[in-house]
């Protein structure tokens, strides 16, 4: 089933053109990665699909990205779309509040004020981003107490607080251990029953492990994109092969 | 054009489906305009009450209680700053140098030094102007004159200009420094000829607006420099009493017959202040600007 | 030789540098003993709580509980009045403030806060004073006119130092609540302010200390009556006031009254500034 849409689209920041005519579908209930080297416009084509990019001065797009059929860059809430379409950044970033208040903020800003639903809204959340029992009587106590790994399963339990759809992830574990990595992974590999996953990762043992499909980019273009084992054992481009056998990037 | 309209429909759209946000966006407009509408009018007051009566009579030589002249406070008050910034600008500049270029960040003495200069920069003007009756005027017994006035109002402005000329010197990039060393320099070399010309404008721009909050002092200044509206001359000329524009001002209002010329003063005293303003403004950007170029 | 100029030069700079530490020690030094003296003479209770201040009674009176009150009253309504329009101000030009209007914008608080406090003052009597009496009757010369005022002059303070701690906060926390679906005023006031409290805290506590030591524009339109705060529209003398109205004419007792009175200030305001520093650092 495909889940979002992007046909022909053209990047630019100022006069620099970041993305070269993307055209591609990403399919619901799946994880999708993107790979590439460091500049290539992964990060800025997930930033396009929950319009992330209108906050950077300066840059305009042409083409259409479509959410089950509807474009997003054409007369829509943009809030609800960034309530649809979730984020999760590369630097844990919990808000400066209590873990319970972090959980609750998105929900209580589309408007659920009854303190009996937000607080089954924060244990499921916090449920499903496997962190419930770590933290569950200390949910009034600040989220910045909290380790790496752990901060950055609050702010996926925030992001899932909202129900969204999708999931767009900007290299959620490059900043986390090992361990930490691990346990995000498998988190992310059971979320994606329930959600559609874009992850952009640095890491291509990562998109190996955990992906269905691997998108690889280079200099704003879209080289190739098929099932990850297929991708990572018989690329069809040049370039893709000397990418994932390290001759670059 | 269009574009413009259909973002102005989205905007309002997505407002009337958030109320909360358009009231708190008005809320910040509204406190903004209203900083701003307050500015305009009392300056706009002031010189459209004030530029009719700036005559040539204002401007005197010498003051009498017809002309009601600004001229002497006028001239005190350059003297004034003139004075007090060659007493300032050397120590406060070189207390800077010691605390950038001379200790290390733990330092303790560094912090104390710090500390005593940001107490000194919160107290009110009228304590400085009874410390200064009391310490120059009396103890030293200068009297109520010139000299008290440029002392006490030195150490006033000492955190300003420690503080302005501390960060110019922090912002001249290490790698000068480095450049310096590199070559051989020592430190002194490398602190006279290099960092503090770098920091040049950052500097000046402290000094300037140091002269400008000396310009407008008016309570530190009455019991230590005194209300005497002549130029200060002779030998002793340190030791006559000089009254200072910002309190000849103060002087005509409260005496209620010289309205006219309380407004004209007021109207010069904010030409003067935009002038240094602007005019610290300006090299404050140039820095900006300046280092920007050199870091390509 | 070059040592021995290094060494001098550096001398002479440490020197400098503690020039700033021994004005404060001189500071201190002579507000203190010239003050506790005096309070000591008349009773730290009578001085402090005493209602009456009437140096030229016999037997005189030197309590300045009035001025305390005046200054307390007037200092309140400057923040009431000047805090929160400061504090917006600042979220408009950290946040909401297009570019171009910025140029100005900026520019413009600095003016406001270089206007000298006789012109301020002189404002306040020509136009302050006639508007209150016009419309809301006494004689203009109010606490109510002196906190408008002081309100006013306490904006630049408020508005560049909360324009600092915005400003400061990671835009982290701002993309963070953007991605979660809120809108951009939500957004700046329900997760980017909350983080830059204590340094907003701090900016008010910084206004409330220029509030108290305010001294040229407050005379010129609080009325000066030395005597307890009796309503909102009649006219108060504050601690700063009361030093400089009547130092010109004070002798003996009544001088080293005057100079507790500023002893008790210079207090007071080490208090504020520790207050802020602490705040301060709590940002960092």
């Amino acid at each position: 089933m495909e889940k979002i849409t992007i046909e022909n689209l053209n990047l630019f920041y100022g006069k620099f053109q970041a993305l070269h005519n993307i055209n591609m579908t990403i399919q619901s209930n799946e994880i999708t990665a993107f790979i590439g080297p460091s500049g290539c416009g992964k990060t800025t084509l997930l930033k396009t699909m929950n319009r992330m990019n209108d906050l950077v001065p300066g840059c305009s797009l042409s083409g259409r990205v479509l959410l089950d059929g509807d474009n997003i860059y054409g007369d829509i809430d943009v809030n609800m779309l960034r309530k649809r379409v979730g984020m999760v950044f590369q630097k844990p970033n919990p808000f400066p509040m209590s873990i319970y208040d972090n959980i609750a903020y998105g929900p209580r800003t589309h408007g659920i004020k009854s303190k009996a639903l937000l607080d089954e809204i924060v244990e499921f959340s916090l449920r499903k981003a496997a962190v419930w029992d770590e933290v569950r009587d200390r949910l009034k106590k600040s989220a910045l107490g909290l380790s790496g790994g752990q901060q950055q399963r609050i702010c996926i339990a925030r992001a899932l607080a909202v129900n969204p759809e999708v999931l767009l992830m900007d290299e959620p574990t490059s900043a986390l251990d090992p361990v930490s990595t691990s346990k995000i992974e498998d988190l992310i590999v059971d979320l994606s029953k329930n959600y559609t996953i874009v992850l952009v990762t640095h890491n291509m043992q990562q998109a190996l492990r955990i992906s269905d499909r691997t998108a690889f980019f280079l200099n704003g273009r879209l080289i190739e994109y098929s099932d990850t084992e297929k991708l990572f054992s018989m690329p069809k481009d040049k370039r893709t092969e000397d990418y994932i056998t390290g001759r670059f990037g | 054009m269009e574009r413009r309209l259909g973002r102005i429909k989205a905007k309002i759209k997505r407002y009337r489906k958030n109320p909360l946000s358009l009231v708190l966006f008005i809320l910040v407009t509204a406190s903004a305009c209203i900083t701003f509408a307050v500015l305009l009018f009392i300056i706009g007051f002031i010189l459209y009450n004030g530029i009719p009566h700036i005559t040539a009579d204002l401007f005197a030589w010498e003051y009498s209680s017809e002309n009601a002249s600004l001229m002497p406070a006028l001239i005190n008050t350059i003297i004034m700053v003139f004075l007090s910034l060659i007493l300032t600008v050397p120590t406060g500049v070189f207390a800077a140098v010691y605390l950038t270029e001379y200790t290390k960040k733990q330092s303790k003495l560094a912090a104390i030094i710090r500390i005593t200069s940001e107490t000194l920069s919160g107290i009110p003007s009228i304590v400085y102007g009874l410390f200064g009756f009391l310490f120059f005027v009396t103890t030293l017994k200068w009297g109520i004159s010139l000299i008290s006035g440029v002392f006490t109002v030195s150490v006033m402005v000492l955190p300003l200009i420690m503080r302005t000329s501390e960060e110019a010197l922090r912002a001249v990039p290490e790698s000068y420094r480095e450049g310096s060393f590199g070559l051989g320099a020592g430190k002194l070399r490398t602190v006279l000829s290099i960092v503090i010309p770098a920091a040049f404008p950052g500097i000046l721009s402290g000094i300037i607006l140091a002269a400008g909050r000396i310009v407008g002092e008016t309570a530190v200044l009455i019991y230590t420099s005194g209300t005497v509206a002549k130029i200060p001359s002779g030998r002793d000329f340190m030791f006559d009493s000089a009254r200072t524009l910002s309190l000849h001002m103060y002087v005509l209002s409260s005496e209620g017959l010289y309205t006219k010329q309380a407004y004209a003063t007021g109207a010069v005293l904010l030409f003067i202040v935009l002038a240094i303003n602007r005019t610290s403004g300006f090299l404050a950007k140039r820095i900006m600007k300046g280092n920007k170029g050199w870091r390509k | 030789m070059k040592k021995q100029i290094e060494r001098i030069f550096e001398n002479v700079i440490f020197l400098a540098a503690c020039t700033s530490v021994l004005c404060v020690i001189l500071i201190c030094l002579f507000l203190f003993s010239s003050g506790i003296p005096a309070i000591g003479k008349i009773g730290l209770k009578d001085f402090l709580s005493g209602t009456e201040w009437n140096p030229g009674d016999i037997p005189p009176s030197y309590g300045i509980l009035p001025m305390i009150l005046g200054s307390f009253f007037v200092t309140a309504g400057a923040i009431v009045i000047g805090a929160p329009v400061g504090v917006l101000t600042a979220v408009y030009l950290a946040k909401f403030c297009p570019e171009r209007i910025l140029k100005w914008l900026k520019p413009a608080i600095d003016l406001l806060a270089g206007i000298p406090s006789v012109v301020y003052g002189f404002f306040g009597v020509i136009a302050l004073v006639p508007a209150i009496r016009n419309f809301l009757g006494g004689n203009g010369y109010s606490i109510l006119t002196a906190s408008i005022l002081l309100g006013i002059m306490i904006l630049p303070t408020v508005i560049n130092v909360s324009t600092e701690a915005i400003n400061a906060v990671p835009e982290s926390y701002y993309q963070g609540s953007i991605a979660l679906g809120a809108s951009h005023e939500r957004s700046v006031f329900f997760a980017v302010l909350p983080a830059a409290k204590s340094g907003i805290l701090a900016s008010v506590v910084l206004g409330t200390g220029r509030a108290v030591g305010e001294t040229m524009a407050v005379i010129m339109v609080s009325g000066n009556q030395a005597r307890m705060p009796s309503g909102l529209l009649k006219g108060i003398r504050t601690l700063t006031a009361n030093i400089v109205i009547e130092m010109g004419y004070a002798a003996d007792m009544h001088r080293e009254a005057l100079f507790a009175t500023g002893t008790v200030l210079f207090v007071f305001i080490l208090i504020v500034n520790l207050l802020f520093l602490l705040l301060k650092r709590r940002t960092e």
